[in-house]
């Protein structure tokens, strides 16, 4: 099963107000914590390495690519 | 009657005499754990075997300490395995702290109704001295103190070792050479070969202090703990009411300063509280490296324990994994040096143990990138799955303060015979042959040691005693020039048989069945190191020949050419 990047949500406006709610009044360094937790319990949920896999490829390029 | 000071004891080095033409079969360079493993299981199986070492002494101060079951489970197939036990201090929970507070507790060795715990800790010096005692005392085993390798020339059917003494060099001749020499092994050097592999930069303090304290025998550690902050420390119980700590340093922490009493001491009183009544009994600073040689064997000479391969320390991959080395090797040579199996197998000793470094290194190496984070976004990392871990389960898995030694599986091996009937359960083809209780004429005994040092074929009859042909057909496989050890195995409500040059066990509690997958009946092959080489749903006089012949690298065609 690859990763889909097709959109998934109903409606995606209300999952990405959500996901910057949920970080409203951290400081930085709290937001990549809270990151990084994030990460680690969808990977679990998802299950799936290869898929998991597929993702942080496409994120690293992201990043590695210059804008 | 106290312990020997096997830290203080002088071993006596003996003049040599110097016999030209003389060959030996087998000289072991090393007198550590694995090469005294070595010595006594090819003693055991009758070898005459030379040991040399450049030393005079045992070990001295705290070096391996965690002994796992497979470890005691080998030792006991040679004899030293229950005094080991009696002194050692039995564990199988781990606790993980994070800050100061518990995120996750472990049980190594869950199920009941195996002789050995998970773990015992003993210093390495008694370890030694209790392989050495017994090895002092066979016949077999020729030890020489302060005989040191300083020259190795391979030959086509010997190898010629140049050891000096103290009253001068001399030439040992040798059929075959097992440099079991250490991390830092000479022979390999001599040879020409090294080790390749990552050098972690780290430092951690060793102290070993002397007290009497209530903490349960458990193996129990902190990251980041309020007493050590940024680090962490690992507690380990050993004989003697001795406690084993180990405080992560960090790199640019200073070795020479570090191991002073006035730095020592502050840091073990933060951990055990100003109050505390204890001795320091040593100190040391140690960094590490996970590396391994390519090869294990180069012609006639071979590799074993931390001359061939080396691990971090956390999971106790070290002492475990050559010991199992040596018991990989022991019946090889045996049977190669015996002429009843061709010098292949010799090779299958390198790329079963090759596996076993590279699967030892892997659980190593990760247990040091989780203790020891190298970048910001890792520790970050780190510290949030030991966070999730108070919560919620699947980040426990994830949290790696050490992945304890467990025995290789052969999976690939070309020595097995793969599956071709249906088996469920975690044994498979490859594994080491799990143990259970069982009875021998009605007296409780255990599984693993009615194994020998032989191969063994296990006829598991969980419902009904097996038949005449069966029976016939098992016996004759004990003539096929390689020594087997047939075993049948009943279950509770089976009638009793009796059956000439077969032990009868009675699996009373249906635990051997059950941990075999041999609920409708099962035979399985086990090779002499105990891993399972090859299985089926009934005994077959010809599978049978043929996996045994696999199992030591004969070539298949003879056999097929018998139908």
């Amino acid at each position: 099963m690859p990763l889909n990047t097709q959109a998934t949500f109903p409606v995606p406006d209300d999952f990405y107000e959500h996901l910057i709610d949920a970080h409203r009044d951290l400081t930085t360094e709290q937001s990549h914590a809270m990151n990084a937790a994030l990460v680690l319990l969808l990977s679990n949920h998802i299950g799936d390495l290869d898929v998991v896999t597929e993702a942080l490829n496409k994120a690293r390029e992201l990043v590695q690519v210059a804008d | 009657m106290g312990d020997i000071d096997y830290q203080g004891l002088e071993l006596e080095y003996k003049r040599s005499a110097p016999q030209n033409g003389t060959r030996e079969a087998i000289v072991i360079v090393g007198a550590g754990p694995v090469g005294l493993t070595m010595a006594l299981d090819l003693a055991a199986r009758g070898r005459r075997v030379v040991v040399i070492d450049d030393d005079h002494r045992l070990s001295t101060g705290s070096r391996a300490i965690c002994f796992a079951k497979r470890t005691l489970d080998i030792w006991d197939r040679l004899g030293v395995g229950e005094r080991m036990v009696d002194k050692g201090i039995s564990w199988n929970v781990g606790r993980v702290y994070f800050k100061d507070e518990e995120v996750w507790r472990f049980d190594l060795l869950p199920e009941q109704g195996h002789r050995r715990p998970a773990f015992i800790n003993l210093q390495q010096y008694y370890c030694e001295g209790y392989l050495y005692e017994r090895a002092a005392a066979d016949p077999h085993i020729d030890l020489r103190w302060r005989n040191k390798a300083v020259a190795v020339a391979q030959h086509a059917d010997h190898v010629v070792v140049t050891v000096d003494t103290p009253d001068g060099p001399y030439e040992l001749a040798a059929d075959w050479l097992i440099a079991c020499d250490g991390a830092r092994s000479p022979v390999r050097r001599l040879i020409g070969q090294e080790s390749h592999g990552r050098v972690f930069r780290d430092r951690f303090l060793i102290a070993d202090v002397s007290m009497h304290a209530s903490f349960p025998t458990e193996r129990w550690f902190w990251f980041d703990p309020p007493f050590h902050p940024r680090q962490s420390v690992l507690l380990h119980s050993q004989p003697d009411n001795i406690w084993r700590i180990d405080f992560q340093l960090g790199w640019d922490a200073d070795p020479v300063e570090e191991v002073k009493p006035e730095n020592v001491l502050p840091r073990i009183r933060a951990l055990l509280g100003d109050e505390a009544q204890f001795k320091l009994e040593w100190v040391s600073i140690y960094t590490f490296a996970c590396e391994r040689m390519d090869k294990f064997r180069h012609g006639r000479v071979l590799f074993a324990g931390d001359s061939a391969h080396r691990v971090s320390p956390f999971g106790a991959r070290g002492a475990n994994s050559g010991v199992q080395d040596a018991d990989n090797l022991g019946w090889k040579l045996d049977l190669v040096a015996g002429g009843h199996a061709p010098d292949a197998l010799l090779d299958t000793y390198a790329s079963e143990r090759e596996q076993a470094a590279d699967e030892n290194i892997m659980h190593s190496s990760r247990s040091t990138d989780f203790i020891t984070p190298k970048s910001d976004i890792s520790l970050l990392f780190r510290n949030t799955v030991l966070k999730l871990a108070k919560h919620y389960e699947f980040a426990r898995k994830l949290v790696n303060s050490g992945r304890l030694s467990l025995p290789t599986t052969y999976l690939d091996s070309p020595l097995n015979t793969p599956d071709t009937d249906e088996f469920s359960g975690v044994v498979v083809v490859g594994a080491v042959a799990p143990d259970a209780p069982i009875t021998l004429d009605g007296q409780a005994a255990w599984w693993l040691s009615q194994l020998g040092g032989d191969f063994a074929v296990a006829l598991i009859c969980p419902k009904a005693a097996p038949d005449a042909d069966t029976l016939l057909a098992l016996a004759a496989v004990q003539h096929s020039g390689i020594a087997v050890r047939v075993l049948l195995v009943l279950g509770p409500d089976c009638p009793d048989v009796r059956v000439p040059g077969v032990v009868v066990a009675r699996d009373t509690r249906g635990l051997l069945a059950s941990r075999y997958d041999a609920r409708d009946g099962a035979c399985y092959l086990i090779r002499p190191d105990q891993h399972v080489a090859a299985r089926w749903r009934r005994a077959d006089a010809q599978h049978l020949a043929m996996a045994l012949k696999r199992a030591v690298a004969l070539p298949l065609h003879e056999v097929e050419q018998c139908h």
